[in-house]
């Protein structure tokens, strides 16, 4: 396998300001393409030489709202003592505006949706992870790239239909893994996990019906994030945290 | 007579050859397919995101439901990427487990594909004689995981345990003699790496026997040779993977490109096709089977000289023994921690791709630093091969989607996850 440490070079000698960011982590080269470049980005990826991208593995919407977000304070002590319990609505439940959340998204970001491509050369043995954040996050924009990769096809459809990103220039873009007739973006993190509408049989009609869920979210494990100093790099300072 | 230009069929999803719960719509020309519509997701369970909600160890369980043919391949991708984000790897006898297992899961895959494609173009004997060898490894997937599909045998740090001393034996029943118990049970004698060793000796022969019944057979033929093939440049531009890309003659195994585990020490071929029509692919997996034989041999005399722990002793992402905890104060902390809140990964990201059965099967996770993944994607190698049915089906007969189906390998539990 081609060494990472040459793609990644050779990235930033190459496309320099046209991408917004360029990392080399775990061995993994991840760069970031502003929406506007694209698909000229891409294209200049399949087709160059030293790139040769020829397939497009996989496409998978990100939703960012609730990125670090935690259940538990890890970092200090409280005065009236610790729950056991997650009772508010919140991360953990996966469902920040839904019918059992209260937590609405509201500050545009324009760092919320990103879509995160992966490429594959078989050329030359290599892979890259590319990410585009959309600009908007109540409309959430990308150019399409199934001009590119057909594979692109399928990808994108998964995406809008889960995020709701709408990309544009796709030829078909279709919900493809909800139910026919679904409302909402399911993956989305304002979305409930338990969902917000289940069907059940209503014997006087005759037929099945929807009606809103009747089951209670529950938290088993609340979401936790602790700063374990054994991943920090060595030389690196605690960093101060105000709370968990 | 009514004139009529085109109709639309609707192709499943409760038809027996639409393997699982796939509806496709056809635009039919008489008997010519003129486009084909996908219609997938009815078996979404949307895993992706309760693996958002769950620490990363209760999600194993849900990778052997992805692809539920091929489970400890799903297992091992997901694993793979949680000890890449932790920065760990496993003692060298997992990693050989591991790679022994995922070859044993892909002679079960490729088995039951071979039965049910055979049974989809109407050859039924190839069915009843693949269930026949199906079940000796379901019976050692049972011994070392305890459970015959859904095994959650794969663990960040290794695997749940070392492989057992003893092949579990047929009882005697009254309606059988004991001569026939004892020839039921003539290679149950030993552990499981003999039983192994003994179902290596006898594979190629029942390779050669499903050969036999469907190679050269003519009407196998006929309905093969020819239908829906793909190019090369088509296969890599759609997003093809495993038997899929290589029956069009690219000769790309994750395996021998980008090896994991411990791939990089084994000797084994890869079988390519030339035409990248439906033969070639069934030529592809007979030969893979083969080879996965051959590797499995490899591991077990490996396996056999060099005992060892198989799972990584680091107590922040293992459990202790039940020993250890039941001794130590220390260990029973630990084992609390582990169980009641799991392990945080560092943040980043990470992707691990594995050679699955049927293609690339990887697993991406987004961590922000939480005891569960922020974001988890599972890049499944049938979505994308279904994704191309259309381009590949254009212009064959209605027969040949029976035929095309078949021969993408299709399991909806990873199509629609």
């Amino acid at each position: 396998m081609a060494e990472p440490e040459s793609l990644y070079e050779q990235l930033r000698g190459r496309f320099g300001e046209r991408l917004a960011e360029v990392r080399l982590e775990r061995g993994e080269v991840t760069a970031e393409v502003r929406p506007a470049e694209l698909t000229a980005v891409m294209a200049q990826l399949r087709d160059e030489q030293p790139w040769r991208f020829e397939q497009l593995v996989d496409i998978a919407g990100v939703d960012y709202a609730a990125y670090g977000g935690d259940e538990w304070i890890t970092e200090r002590a409280t005065s009236s003592g610790f729950s056991r319990g997650v009772t508010e609505p919140g991360f953990g439940r996966l469902g920040l505006t839904g019918i059992y959340g209260v937590q609405p998204v509201s500050e545009s970001t324009g760092r919320r949706f990103a879509a995160v491509y992966h490429l594959l050369s078989l050329s030359h043995n290599h892979r890259l992870r590319v990410r585009c954040f959309a600009e908007d996050d109540d409309m959430p924009v990308l150019p399409s790239v199934t001009g590119i990769w057909p594979a692109a096809d399928w990808a994108e459809r998964e995406a809008f239909d889960l995020y709701g990103i709408v990309f544009e220039g796709h030829p078909d873009l279709r919900r493809l893994l909800t139910d026919y007739g679904f409302v909402g973006h399911p993956f989305r993190k304002d979305f409930p996990l338990i969902g917000n509408v289940e069907p059940r049989y209503d014997p006087e009609k005759g037929r099945v019906v929807y009606g809103p869920v009747e089951i209670e979210p529950r938290v088993l494990v609340p979401r936790v994030i602790r700063d374990d100093n054994r991943y920090r790099a060595p030389g690196t300072p605690e960093e101060d945290q105000a709370d968990g | 007579m009514a004139e009529f230009q085109s109709y639309t069929l609707n192709f499943g999803p409760q038809h027996p050859a639409a393997h699982g719960v796939l509806r496709l719509v056809l635009e039919m020309e008489g008997e010519t397919v003129r486009r084909a519509d996908p219609h997938v997701g009815l078996l979404h369970r949307a895993t992706e995101k309760l693996a958002e909600s769950k620490p990363y160890n209760q999600s194993i369980g849900y990778m052997d439901r992805l692809d539920y043919v091929s489970m400890m391949c799903n297992e091992h991708g997901y694993v793979l990427a949680i000890e890449r984000l932790l920065g760990i790897e496993p003692p060298l006898r997992a990693q050989y487990i591991r790679v022994m297992m995922d070859e044993v899961t892909r002679i079960l895959n490729h088995l039951l594909w071979l039965g049910g494609h055979g049974l989809d173009v109407g050859a039924m004997t190839a069915f009843l004689y693949t269930f026949r060898e199906r079940e000796d490894l379901m019976d050692v997937y049972e011994a070392v995981s305890g459970t015959r599909m859904h095994a959650t045998y794969y663990r960040p740090g290794g695997v749940n345990r070392d492989l057992p001393e003893r092949m579990p034996q047929y009882e005697p029943s009254p309606y059988r003699s004991d001569k026939e118990l004892r020839e039921m049970n003539r290679a149950r004698e030993g552990s499981v790496l003999d039983f192994l060793e003994d179902f290596c000796e006898r594979f190629p022969a029942c390779v050669d026997e499903y050969e036999t019944l469907l190679t050269e057979n003519r009407i196998w033929k006929q309905r093969l040779v020819d239908v829906c093939p793909i190019s090369a440049e088509r296969a890599i531009a759609l997003g093809f993977t495993g038997p899929m890309l290589r029956g069009s003659g690219v000769e790309w195994d994750l395996r021998k490109m980008q090896p994991y585990e411990v791939y990089d020490r084994l000797d084994f071929d890869i079988p390519v096709g030339t035409n990248g029509d439906s033969y070639d692919r069934y030529l592809v997996r007979v030969e893979e089977m083969r080879q996965s034989a051959r590797i499995i041999r490899q591991c077990i005399d490996w396996l056999r000289e060099n005992p060892g722990p198989v799972r990584l002793d680091d107590p922040k992402v293992t459990p202790p023994t039940r020993e250890q905890m039941k001794d130590d104060m220390e260990s029973l902390i630990h084992h609390f921690k582990l169980f009641t809140e799991g392990y945080c990964t560092p943040p980043g990201e990470v992707y691990a791709a594995v050679e699955a059965p049927k293609g690339e099967f990887a697993a991406y996770i987004i961590s922000d630093g939480a005891n569960k993944p922020y974001r988890l994607k599972v890049r499944p190698p049938c979505y994308y091969h279904l994704a191309g049915t259309d381009e590949m089906i254009r212009g064959y007969m209605l027969a040949d989607v029976v035929t095309l189906i078949g021969s993408l390998d299709l399991v909806f539990g990873e199509v629609d996850r």
